[in-house]
């Protein structure tokens, strides 16, 4: 570098003329405020971002760990079959008053005074009212139980658990609490003996609905979703495909597929709860499909999907090299085989992005789900799509619309799974991209 | 002292040239894109076994009337050709003759070297594989290295012909888009302006192959290049503005030409 700037004797160096003002102050300061607008908008979206998961998870995260009470529970063979009548009669152990066994052993582990009625009501409220179906399962399945005491593991009452959450302010005066200072003190007893403790909480991804909010879960919700998807890959996916490479490659260019193209766009901005009346117009009313079945859910979604699906394709069609299609042609391949052989693979990466980002938006759909039904109580899992179910999303909806105030941690619970499912979903976007991704 | 040998060759040769069949006959082409007429009743005649190279400015048609001898023109929406084009006597636009067919017998090399993104082995083998040239895997390999040494690749891939064909250079990407041109058997080849991406090595050595493949196939040039026209063709035809200006020897073209505007042109008075 020095050589250029001290050149050997003798040597003449020419003369820089005057500098013009050309104005790099203002268009680096422009570009300087250009990065700042940007960065601002970056950093905009994600405070929001930080915002919406810190709220949701903070209050959904406790969902996922449920409140527990382990009693000693004596199978009395007086309370359950009096008459020994169950070796012929199966129907006695269904009919039996298993809250009875429930109430003796919180009086025996308590020490309460058996004939004082609302410390003992006080007492068994604290066990979730499912615990006797609990109990008249175990001994249906297991009737050698009878005459046993055996420890087992009860769900607590809801308010119980919001309670050992911390959820409710015990500062509150007792007549505006939902748990009253006795119970507290028999939570507290319990819990020091182990009795009582937080267990995770698998019933939230196995049960169905519940009016009781330690006995709900997104089984239903989970098993609805699954069908949905599936219904919604199985058409959307070859419909949209077929229909773009068809428009994309086959097609003329005139006014017909012009108009179409316009109309597959817009179709892409109709609002979701115009689909979800199409639906209950086509194929409930229509068709005669049951109502809140994950079918007509899962018709209605793909409706919603496809143009999503076919603009993704027709954008991935185009972006593949035209000297891609006319290697092919020139070595006299068909346009079919152009096509099938050279362009789709080719494109196979936008197409499975865009069909995945259309399906999680499916997956978060909830105004369509409500026009068809399928935002009914749904306690048992559909075992096939013909039979109704709910959502995700629509479980979301229903839980936020619940008073308890255990549902509200369900509720940002159930936004954390289906957050999840659509980031394992874009995840799979990302990673199927990376897979079938080529140079050329 | 060589090249004096080889010229002489060439000379003895272009003598011969009238006793040499037509190939292809173009009589009255015209081209059309949409309302715009892009070549205008174009007469050329393209002789057996020789290389016939297309010059002129950008936009005189040369591409258009190359593109017009395998059909590649109808890939293009609103494009129409009028006249007469024939294959062997054949009419390529008779309704009768398959597209397919005409372009397995008429291969195209183009500007840009466009391997498939797939391995050098696959580029070469998907032309005969589609038209069921290989009834073996043994077949297949043949055909393949024989193309590939055809394209005077060969030496340069041999290890390496399951890797990918986008990986090779550019010269020697058209050399294997040449040898996938090649693998189909086909009876033309056109090329167009095959080397205008390609560094003056890579150049040289798709000009000694054109050379080589004038023996068994008869090949269309279109190239901005006079030296390159001049080099590596026996005919050559001179477009302007949509119209044929003159086709002659590439010798007497380039020496003495009939048109004022060829003499222009190579010159360097315009285009």
């Amino acid at each position: 570098m020095t050589d250029i700037v001290s050149p050997g004797q003798g040597v003449v160096v020419s003369k820089a003329p005057e500098r013009r003002d050309i104005g790099l102050k203002r268009r680096y300061a422009a570009e300087r405020r250009f990065r700042i607008y940007g960065i601002a908008a970056i950093s905009f979206g994600l405070i929001f971002l930080a915002v919406l998961l810190t709220s949701v998870v903070s209050k959904g995260y406790t969902a996922f760990l449920q409140t527990a009470i382990t009693l000693p529970i004596e199978f009395s063979e007086k309370t359950i079959d009096p008459n020994n009548k169950r070796a012929t009669d199966p129907s006695v152990l269904i009919a039996a008053n298993y809250s009875v066994l429930i109430r003796d052993a919180m009086v025996k582990t308590l020490n309460l005074n058996a004939s004082s009625r609302p410390e003992v009501r006080d007492a068994t409220a604290m066990i979730s009212k499912g615990a006797p179906i609990q109990l008249r399962d175990m001994v249906v399945a297991d009737p050698s139980l009878i005459g046993r005491t055996v420890n087992i593991t009860l769900l607590a009452d809801a308010n119980v658990d919001s309670a050992n959450k911390g959820q409710i302010d015990l500062k509150v005066d007792e007549k505006n609490r939902k748990v009253n200072d006795r119970q507290v003190g028999w939570m507290n007893q319990l819990a020091e003996t182990g009795a009582l403790h937080k267990k995770f909480n698998t019933g939230l991804f196995v049960n169905g609905n519940s009016s009781r909010p330690e006995a709900a879960g997104l089984g239903v919700a989970l098993v609805g979703s699954l069908y949905l998807m599936l219904i919604v890959l199985v058409l959307s996916l070859p419909i949209g495909v077929a229909a773009s490479i068809y428009l994309e490659e086959f097609a003329p260019k005139n006014k017909l597929t012009d108009l179409i193209e316009v109309n597959i766009n817009n179709l892409a901005a109709v609002p979701s709860i115009v689909y979800g009346l199409l639906g209950l117009a086509v194929f409930i009313n229509f068709a005669g499909l049951p109502r809140s079945a994950s079918l007509v859910g899962g018709l209605v979604l793909t409706l919603m999907t496809l143009p999503t699906i076919i603009i993704a394709t027709r954008a991935a069609l185009r972006a593949v090299p035209p000297s891609i299609r006319s290697a092919a042609l020139g070595l006299g391949a068909s346009k079919m085989q152009m096509v099938f052989h050279h362009v789709l693979p080719l494109a196979m990466p936008g197409i499975l992005t865009g069909t995945i980002i259309g399906l999680a938006h499916a997956l978060g759909e909830t105004a369509p789900l409500l026009l068809i039904g399928m935002v009914a109580f749904v306690a048992n899992a559909p075992a096939t799509p013909m039979e109704p179910s709910t959502a995700l999303p629509v479980q979301v909806y229903m839980w936020a619309n619940e008073a308890e105030r255990a549902f509200v941690e369900r509720t940002s619970g159930a936004i954390i799974v289906l957050l999840l499912f659509l980031i394992l979903m874009n995840l799979g976007a990302i990673l199927l991209r990376r897979r079938f991704e080529r140079r050329w | 002292m060589n090249m004096l040998t080889e010229a002489a060759v060439e000379k003895a040769v272009d003598q011969k040239m009238n006793t040499i069949p037509y190939k292809m006959i173009g009589q009255d082409v015209s081209v059309y894109y949409g309302e715009k007429r892009a070549l205008f009743d174009v007469k050329l005649n393209i002789r057996e076994n020789t290389v016939t190279a297309l010059i002129g400015p950008s936009g005189c048609g040369k591409s258009t009337f190359l593109r017009s001898l395998n059909r590649m023109n109808d890939t293009i929406d609103g494009c129409r050709v009028t006249g007469k084009i024939t294959l062997d006597g054949e009419d390529i636009y008779d309704p009768d003759i398959d597209v397919v067919e005409l372009r397995a017998r008429v291969g195209m090399v183009f500007q840009k070297p466009n391997p498939f993104p797939k391995t050098i082995y696959e580029n070469v083998a998907y032309g005969p594989r589609i038209h069921g040239l290989a009834k073996s895997k043994a077949d297949m390999d043949q055909i393949v290295e024989h193309s590939l040494q055809r394209a005077g690749l060969w030496n340069e891939v041999k290890d390496r012909v399951h890797e990918a064909g986008t990986g090779l250079s550019g010269g020697q990407q058209q050399r294997l888009c040449i040898a996938r041109a090649v693998a189909v058997s086909p009876e033309v080849i056109l090329m167009d302006e095959p080397c205008s991406a390609l560094d003056p090595i890579a150049t040289a050595k798709v000009e000694e192959l054109i050379h080589e493949l004038r023996e068994n196939y008869t090949i269309v040039i279109v190239t901005h290049s006079m030296q390159q026209a001049a080099r590596v063709s026996q005919r050559t035809a001179m477009f302007h503005l949509g119209n044929l200006v003159e086709e002659n020897d590439t010798d007497k073209m380039f020496t003495n030409p009939d048109d004022p505007r060829t003499q222009d042109y190579i010159m360097g008075r315009f285009g």
